[in-house]
């Protein structure tokens, strides 16, 4: 009987964990959309919005229910199941990455000895979230932005995974609890410097944030690939993109800041303020810097930042040897 | 790069910066004296509609949204049996208040006229008339007009002299 209560309060834990996480997470990306506001206008000599609630942190309540109760338009004119299937796998595999994050020692989902690859899998897999929303739209803006959107995450996700190489040299493994040990005496920002500088930008890219939302770029391409989205579709694109910062945050956290590593506090208060001013950062950038060309965009991915990280993966490499 | 850092350093510190937002229903806006808001009809010193009627608003407004009628009392003086003003129509351009000879209707700085029913915005004399003079406190038209009116004969207005009999010889 014994055995069977254990092997019962595993289980319970393992849900109350995960369950946990999936809330906090969901929690986190919808009050983004406030942060990111609040931020944005704070940035720019305003308020942002203030109005809902105490501070305005109710704001996301009021939009959902509007979101909610739009109509949720299909246009005649697209291909139906890919247009009903695009939002929802950007929003799963964004989540499906999340449960590779060492949050706090004993607070996870799980404890992958491929985490990193599976976090770079799923990162890959949302791009075609992104195309084919872009190409069932059947409309010429969506397609121009699936089209930028399948240039730019292809040519930007070639040196993430590259960027990411170092850490794993100086870890000696790709379990991120393995390399947020690793980060006990110096974090991995110093000496992979060149290597945080590339995963961010990469990050930001894969994210579709600015200054890299050319997929999206209002100004030119109306909403680029969600044009023709409405309702809780374009609500679960958001949801993507929110869960996606969260998600390229906590991963520079882990890889480059020492995880949930950090004196007197606890673990999980470490992980979740490092991450925020990651986040923060992010919102900085949008607040900050203008959306290149498409072409200077490409330009500085193949030429500027793929060369930068095979650099910084040669000197590692040859540190790495010369200390063993 | 360094531009971009530097721009970012930027944006920042305006972290910083007072908010130029003016959170208006909590606060107002300092509107100035100037402003075209809700139009109103202003009275002389003595308390009478200074508006004689001539119409001139009306033919100045370019959306027509002003109509009014023309009477006279007992004295011959001149007035508006009516004076409406569609005010959803009104685009508050204040060519009325140019044309105006009087200085009887007056754009004020006043903006909040929100109705959810579009009827009410069709203000009529009673809802216009003010009992102040508006913008021009001691303006009286015809104490300085020389037309006759009840009290009042030609000749006896301010700065005007006694009015000369072209008939009579004498010096």
């Amino acid at each position: 009987m014994d055995s069977v209560d254990s092997a019962m309060n595993e289980w319970v834990a393992i849900w109350m964990n995960l369950i946990l996480i999936l809330a906090v997470v969901f929690a986190f990306s919808a009050m983004l959309s406030w942060i990111e506001r609040r931020l944005l206008g704070l940035w720019q000599d305003r308020y942002g919005p203030n109005r809902v609630g105490p501070f305005g942190v109710l704001q996301i309540v009021a939009d959902s229910i509007k979101l909610l109760t739009k109509e949720d338009w299909i246009p005649p004119f697209a291909d139906r199941a890919v247009f009903v299937l695009a939002p929802a796998i950007v929003a799963i595999t964004t989540l499906l990455a999340f449960a590779v994050v060492p949050i706090a020692p004993g607070i996870g989902v799980v404890d992958l000895n491929i985490g990193l690859l599976f976090f770079l899998a799923m990162s890959s897999l949302g791009v075609y979230s992104i195309v084919l929303g872009g190409w069932a739209s059947n409309s010429k803006y969506s397609l121009l932005g699936g089209l930028r959107a399948a240039a730019q995450m292809l040519s930007y996700e070639v040196f993430m995974g590259l960027a990411l190489m170092g850490v794993v040299m100086l870890a000696g493994s790709f379990n991120l609890r393995d390399i947020v040990a690793a980060q006990e005496n110096l974090w991995f920002c110093v000496p992979q410097i060149l290597g945080l500088a590339t995963f961010a930008v990469a990050g930001i890219a894969e994210a579709r944030r600015l200054p890299f939302d050319l997929p999206e770029s209002e100004n030119e391409l109306v909403a680029g690939f969600h044009t023709e989205y409405s309702s809780m579709k374009f609500g679960l694109f958001f949801i993507g993109e929110y869960v996606g910062i969260t998600l390229i945050s906590a991963m520079i956290v882990t890889l480059f800041f020492g995880g949930w590593l950090g004196p007197l506090l606890p673990p999980l208060v470490w992980f979740l303020f490092k991450t925020f001013i990651i986040v923060a950062c992010f919102i900085l950038l949008r607040a900050a810097l203008p959306r290149p060309r498409y072409d200077q965009l490409m330009a500085y991915g193949w030429k500027v930042m793929l060369p930068v990280t095979l650099v910084n993966l040669l000197i590692t490499g040859a540190v790495v040897l010369s200390m063993a | 790069m360094w531009n971009s850092l530097k721009t970012m350093w930027i944006v920042f510190l305006h972290m910083f910066r007072r908010r130029v937002t003016i959170q208006y229903p909590d606060e107002m806006p300092n509107i100035p004296p100037r402003w075209r808001g809700r139009i109103i009809l202003s009275r002389d010193p003595d308390g009478e509609e200074r508006c004689v009627a001539c119409y001139l608003c009306a033919a100045a407004c370019p959306v027509d949204c002003i109509a009014l009628q023309a009477t006279e009392d007992e004295h011959g003086r001149r007035y508006p049996e009516f004076f409406r003003i569609n005010f959803s129509r009104c685009i508050f351009c204040g060519y009325c208040e140019e044309a105006c000879p009087t200085d009887a209707i007056q754009l004020t700085p006043d903006f909040e006229m929100g109705e959810y029913n579009r009827k009410n915005l069709v203000y009529e004399k009673e809802d216009l008339l003010i009992d102040g003079t508006g913008k021009y406190p001691g303006y009286n038209f015809y104490r300085v007009a020389g037309v006759a009116i009840g009290g009042k004969n030609k000749g006896e207005a301010e700065n005007e002299a006694p009015s000369v009999d072209p008939h009579s010889l004498l010096p």
